[in-house]
């Protein structure tokens, strides 16, 4: 599962480029899946992406859900990520490379990314907002939002606290 | 085909009158599901489960069960689909539908049939049957003939996947979505074009009420004029299942305009068919 993992790949990619590109930055996003004291306690899928200030999809972060089941039984609740996948899921073929990978238990897990992947490379200047859902069986669906400001060349931040569903999300960048 | 009903003018005027006037009784089909994914095994395709009532409360099945003869379930390649476990029971029916095809199916119950009325011995008298057989049914020698078509459909869409395009029938009255039908969130608006015979018409009552009203204590309903345009904006407050009608010409109720069906066909030769049109639909409202 590392080999496939959206932190491995992007570590991988830094260090690379890291040689050759110094000019590629680094968005490093936090994102903590709340424990829960439930009976009947299912990992969250969850899905982060990039919107601009108007609300329209930029790119795809990650996707964590139940990509390994077989005969792809896990993507009939990748509409549950009601926002995600009326944005983007829907027009995707899961699994994607990069993109899928399975779901995490509680805890805050920590993702980088290369200023250089899709989702960044090209963006212009100016306010985006960070999107992270998640959706969870026999439990509840919560989109938080993270604002942040976009400059290729300038270092920023943003956070937020989910409710129920997400714990603390948080972005980064630094040139 | 028979006659399916003969009634007294007064009594059939009333059953005819009473039926869009009394919002008692409203007709509906659910969705289990509004947005599915499509399955990528072909042993276990995706299904949703579909209910239909006439109903007092939205979307409690009180009344009666929705009679499914004419369903008319259109995949959206445009081809037809056949409903599989049909069933009607006392007070509501329900029908699977396999979801095999990306985009946007609708679901869709179309009665059609016609009524006469007329003059015989001096004696006002009316008759029901079907469009290709009313005209047989009014006797030779009768005045005053009055001959009417009535086409109601009873709708809701089911989407895999992503949205494709709804082509507007051009036939009866009709909400084309300006949005995809199945991408209603809370908080933003509905927009819909009123379509009367393919045409966008002005001045359309559209009315919308929220289901749960058992719950919520209140009906809540609303009632949108279509603009110049025949385009109303809606608003969804909340997250559910909503329900839309519309009927053409508009009904006696609406005071000054009730005479407006008259007025339209004034210039028309005697004998011409009137149409009776009318319009629900059930459409899901996410939270977000």
């Amino acid at each position: 599962m590392f080999a496939k993992s959206t932190v491995w790949t992007s570590v991988l990619g830094v260090s690379a480029l890291g040689a050759t590109a110094a000019s590629a930055g680094t968005v490093t996003l936090e994102v903590e899946v709340p424990r829960l004291n439930v009976a009947s306690y299912h990992k969250p899928y969850v899905a982060g992406w990039i919107e601009d200030a108007s609300g329209a999809h930029k790119g795809d972060l990650f996707v964590w859900y139940d990509v390994a089941m077989k005969n792809k039984e896990g993507n009939k609740w990748l509409k549950d990520m009601r926002a995600w996948w009326r944005k983007s899921g829907r027009n995707l073929d899961m699994p994607v490379d990069g993109l899928s990978n399975a779901t995490r238990a509680p805890g805050r897990h920590t993702l980088k990314f290369d200023s250089n992947h899709k989702a960044f490379k090209g963006l212009a200047a100016g306010d985006y907002v960070l999107r992270v859902e998640a959706s969870r069986e026999h439990g509840g669906a919560e989109v938080v939002k993270v604002p942040f400001k976009w400059d290729a060349k300038k270092a920023s931040a943003g956070s937020v606290k989910g409710s129920v569903e997400l714990g603390d999300v948080k972005f980064s960048y630094k040139p | 085909m028979k006659l399916i009903n003969r009634l007294t003018a007064g009594a059939a005027l009333t059953l005819i009158l009473m039926a869009p006037v009394a919002q008692a009784h409203d007709q509906w089909l659910v969705p289990s599901a509004t947005q599915v994914v499509l399955s990528a095994n072909a042993e276990r395709p995706t299904y949703v489960t579909v209910d239909g009532a006439i109903s007092n409360g939205l979307f409690y099945p009180d009344h009666f069960p929705l009679n499914l003869s004419n369903l008319v379930i259109t995949a959206p390649d445009g081809s037809k689909v056949e409903v599989e476990n049909a069933h009607t029971g006392k007070l509501r029916s329900v029908f699977d539908l396999k979801v095999a095809q990306a985009g946007t199916y609708r679901v869709a119950l179309v009665n059609e049939g016609a009524f006469a009325s007329f003059k015989q011995n001096g004696e006002q008298k009316r008759v029901r049957g079907t469009v290709e057989n009313i005209a047989s049914q009014v006797p030779a020698g009768a005045e005053d003939v009055s001959i009417t078509h009535s086409l109601s459909r009873v709708e809701t869409f089911v989407t895999a996947g992503a949205p494709s395009e709804l082509k507007p029938l051009g036939t009866g009255i009709e909400l084309q979505p300006l949005q995809p039908v199945t991408d209603l969130v809370a908080g933003e608006p509905g927009k819909f074009r009123v379509l009367v015979e393919g045409k966008p018409a002005a001045g359309v009552s559209v009315k919308v009420i929220a289901g749960g009203v058992r719950y919520r204590g209140e009906l809540g309903d609303k009632v949108y004029k279509s603009d110049a345009n025949g385009e109303v904006s809606v608003d969804l407050p909340f997250a559910g299942a909503y329900w839309f009608n519309a009927s053409y010409p508009p009904r006696p109720e609406e005071g000054a305009e009730a005479h407006h069906d008259h007025d339209d066909h004034e210039d028309e030769a005697p004998g011409t068919p009137q149409r009776r049109l009318s319009y629900s639909a059930t459409l899901e409202v996410l939270p977000y």
